[in-house]
């Protein structure tokens, strides 16, 4: 479970889970059975670059350029994607 | 029901949109469940919600916010509709989950239920052997049935969610529940001990785990934890205390009004699925919008805030952590809903809790000194 997230994986929501962007919350969430994850901003934008095909790497570069002012992504993405699979909420192939 | 992961975060002094929507379709179902949430005299309430009444609700609750959507009951198999409200509140952006006992359910209805848009089923269960899970349910066959339509569920693709509602009688088998769930590869363990209202209050003495049952659960559960995480797996076990044995009252519904709205098959809106049996006027759909039921209707305003509060809790430094507790378990144990949930210490009625809790040390009554939730039975309520 511990292992590092690597850039060349793809990751995609696991079986259940649903990302959509709710605006009575004005917020991205996250929806699984019986449960709802409110997203903050910057959780909301690495998880709405998940398609299934981009792999992280590729989800860090067009972060990077919808974000130039952010500095460079790449830490930050990781450890979040860590985070959500950690979570259970993603897989990476 | 559970609220996993709900952002606790969104609960101001402002009135929040309702984000979840249980629709109760029907109080009709096959089972006779001896710890069923429905009011007593359910019998009496025979009138449901049209398709179109349900499709308004449905699009109205989705306009005000709400996200997650139950379809409950009853069993909720039984409405004929049920596959055309599934691809409406798809259509509307919902995430739906439907309750189920498994009774009713097909191998041909769970592909339906998928392209018309559900996103889970969950398939209750009331023990880990026919026998046991059939004498509570009411029913020779069921457990075969819940099993069956258990793998129906995972092939299909959706995430497996079980649920097994833990008492007395069954509690004794939660590692043979744990195993079952296990083989069925389930992705979600519901192990919700018995809450107790509707039938189940009616049932408490015959229902309520002593503590040391409750102790060898928890350990028992724990370790089942532990294993699963050393092997990999990714079950999750959900394992929802009973809060008599609590010395603090749960945040219940995350505050009244806050984030929940039942609407009971006839239309009648709730702050939760327990509360019709208040005294309090709620409205109805039929006659008033949800907008106006939820942000300005007396019933759903009683207790939103905590100007309401007598004491102890009006001066406790608690009270924006469990808001009270519950006001269904304050009026069954005071006769009062407005006093501190019992299951508080602090409560002047604590000692009724306490005595539940010896009650449970010393309870012999079997499976067949139950009240089974039926028509007939029902009936008796309404009567008396």
């Amino acid at each position: 479970m511990d292992d590092m997230i690597k850039p060349h994986l793809v990751p995609r929501f696991r079986v259940g889970f649903r990302f959509q962007w709710e605006p009575a919350q004005n917020a991205y969430v996250l929806l699984y059975p019986e449960g709802m994850v409110r997203l903050n901003g910057s959780a909301g934008a690495i998880l709405s670059e998940v398609d299934g095909e981009r792999s992280v790497a590729e989800m860090v570069q067009r972060l990077e350029e919808r974000y130039p002012d952010a500095g460079p992504l790449s830490d930050d993405v990781m450890g979040f994607l860590g985070e959500a699979r950690e979570n259970g909420w993603i897989d990476l192939i | 029901m559970t609220d996993r992961e709900f952002t606790p975060d969104n609960r101001s002094t402002e009135v929040g949109p309702p984000l979840w929507l249980l629709a109760e379709l029907t109080y009709r179902c096959p089972l006779q469940c001896p710890y069923c949430s429905n009011p007593l005299d359910f019998a009496n309430s025979q009138k449901e919600l049209s398709t179109e009444q349900w499709t308004s609700v449905l699009r109205q609750g989705r306009e005000m916010g709400a996200a997650q959507l139950g379809f409950s009951g009853g069993e909720p198999l039984v409405r004929q509709d049920l596959a055309e409200l599934i691809g409406e509140a798809r259509h509307l952006g919902y995430y739906s989950n439907l309750i189920t006992s498994g009774i009713g359910l097909t191998q041909a209805k769970v592909k339906t239920f998928l392209e018309a848009g559900l996103d889970h089923i969950q398939v209750s269960f009331q023990a880990s052997d026919s026998e046991l899970n059939n004498a509570l349910a009411g029913s020779r066959k069921a457990f075969e049935q819940k099993l069956a339509m258990a793998r129906a569920v995972k092939e299909a693709g959706y995430p497996m969610v079980l649920n097994f509602v833990i008492h007395r009688h069954n509690i004794h088998q939660m590692n043979d529940i744990i195993d079952l769930c296990t083989r069925l590869d389930a992705d979600y363990v519901e192990l919700a001990t018995c809450q107790y209202y509707g039938w189940a209050f009616r049932n408490r003495e015959g229902l309520m785990p002593s503590k040391a049952q409750l102790v060898t659960a928890e350990a028992t559960v724990k370790s089942y934890r532990e294993r699963l995480a050393a092997s990999g797996s990714r079950m999750k076990l959900i394992f929802v205390t009973p809060d008599y044995y609590e010395e603090r009252p749960k945040a219940c519904m995350n505050g009244w009004g806050s984030l929940f709205l039942t609407v009971a098959p006839d239309g009648t809106a709730l702050p939760c699925h327990s509360a019709r049996m208040l005294p309090i006027d709620f409205p109805n759909v039929c006659e008033t919008d949800l907008r106006t039921i939820w942000y300005d209707s007396p019933g759903f305003n009683h207790y939103r805030g905590d100007s309401w509060m007598p004491e102890p809790c009006r001066s406790c430094d608690e009270k924006d952590k469990d808001f009270g507790g519950c006001r269904c378990q304050a009026y069954l144990l005071t006769g009062n809903a407005d006093n501190a949930d019992p299951v508080c210490s602090k409560s002047p009625h604590h000692d009724r809790v306490l005595a539940a809790r010896r009650a449970a040390d010393h309870a012999t009554a079997g499976l067949e000194d139950l009240t089974y939730r039926n028509t007939e039975n029902s009936r008796l309520f309404f009567r008396s």
